[in-house]
């Protein structure tokens, strides 16, 4: 089967269990290749291969120390992600808040149509 | 986690295709029930304080049709409409909801499972969202058992954190 050119975004970035897997590493603090092979039982290839797409969309940053890469998170660029759940979250507390009001209502109602059911 | 004062919805991303919103009433379910399910009453909630709903539609009884509009304060329709699957009356209701704005909008309808539980005259709704996107469909046949999503979010809990 064909493989799918990985969109370059953070939602795509995050869509692979591995990488959510590096990323939940990292949230931990900068670290060498050799430590994400050794955390998460990948072989060195597929780890690099999921870093270069976590590079891509800027969810994690690279740099050189003596003979190290060391790689470390950036959340800025899973912000995205963080925004869209935060949308939907605030969207529904402000439905539920008026549906408070409405069932408010309807509870006085009852209580004024002497209704007991 | 977030700051969620008591009386506020949680959402929650159980697995990569789902969205899990819970939210605590005080008021029994067949209040609950009739506020979601009566036109003139999804008017005066659904528009979240983003403008108004202007036209809701339900047709319910299973493969029955329905349909909300709202407009925004800046004059920006936002439709979604769909079809019922499932009702058991004060209990539960499972549907497919379309959002109108994107493209291929049918292909992306997601299936909605409302549940009301009440408990000492309060009602605990739990709306479970499930969206047919084929990447959770792949990570979840790739992954077995997938734990990643919850820690992800605590992930995005940090990242919230830290742009504060």
């Amino acid at each position: 089967m064909a493989r799918a050119a990985t969109t370059a975004d953070a939602f795509n970035a995050v869509a692979e269990p591995r990488r959510r897997q590096i990323l939940d590493i990292l949230a931990g603090g900068e670290r060498p290749v050799n430590d994400l092979v050794g955390l998460t039982g990948l072989a060195q290839p597929q780890v690099s291969r999921h870093l270069r797409v976590l590079r891509e969309v800027g969810a994690v940053d690279v740099r050189d120390e003596g003979r190290q890469r060391l790689y470390r998170i950036n959340g800025q660029a899973l912000k995205p992600i963080h925004d869209w759940v935060a949308a939907y979250e605030r969207s529904w507390s402000e439905r539920f808040e008026q549906l408070d009001a409405v069932l408010e209502e309807l509870q006085a109602q009852e209580v004024d149509d002497g209704s007991d059911e | 986690m977030a700051a969620t004062s008591s009386g506020t919805a949680t959402v929650t991303l159980p697995t990569d295709r789902q969205i899990l919103i819970t939210r605590e009433f005080d008021a029994p379910r067949h209040l609950v029930y009739k506020a979601w399910t009566t036109p003139e009453l999804v008017k005066r909630w659904w528009h979240a304080n983003r403008g108004r709903v202007t036209i809701a539609e339900i047709d319910l009884r299973v493969g029955g049709a329905w349909r909300y509009v709202s407009v925004t304060e800046s004059g920006v329709e936002v439709a979604f409409h769909g079809e019922y699957r499932e009702i058991v009356p004060n209990m539960r209701i499972v549907s497919t909801e379309v959002y109108e704005g994107i493209p291929d909008a049918e292909q992306h309808a997601a299936l909605n499972t409302l549940t009301l539980t009440e408990r000492d005259g309060r009602t605990l709704l739990t709306v479970l969202v499930e969206h047919p996107t084929k990447e959770g469909r792949d990570a979840h046949i790739n992954s077995g058992m997938e734990p990643g999503m919850q820690d992800a979010l605590d992930l995005l809990e940090q990242v919230a954190v830290s742009l504060g």
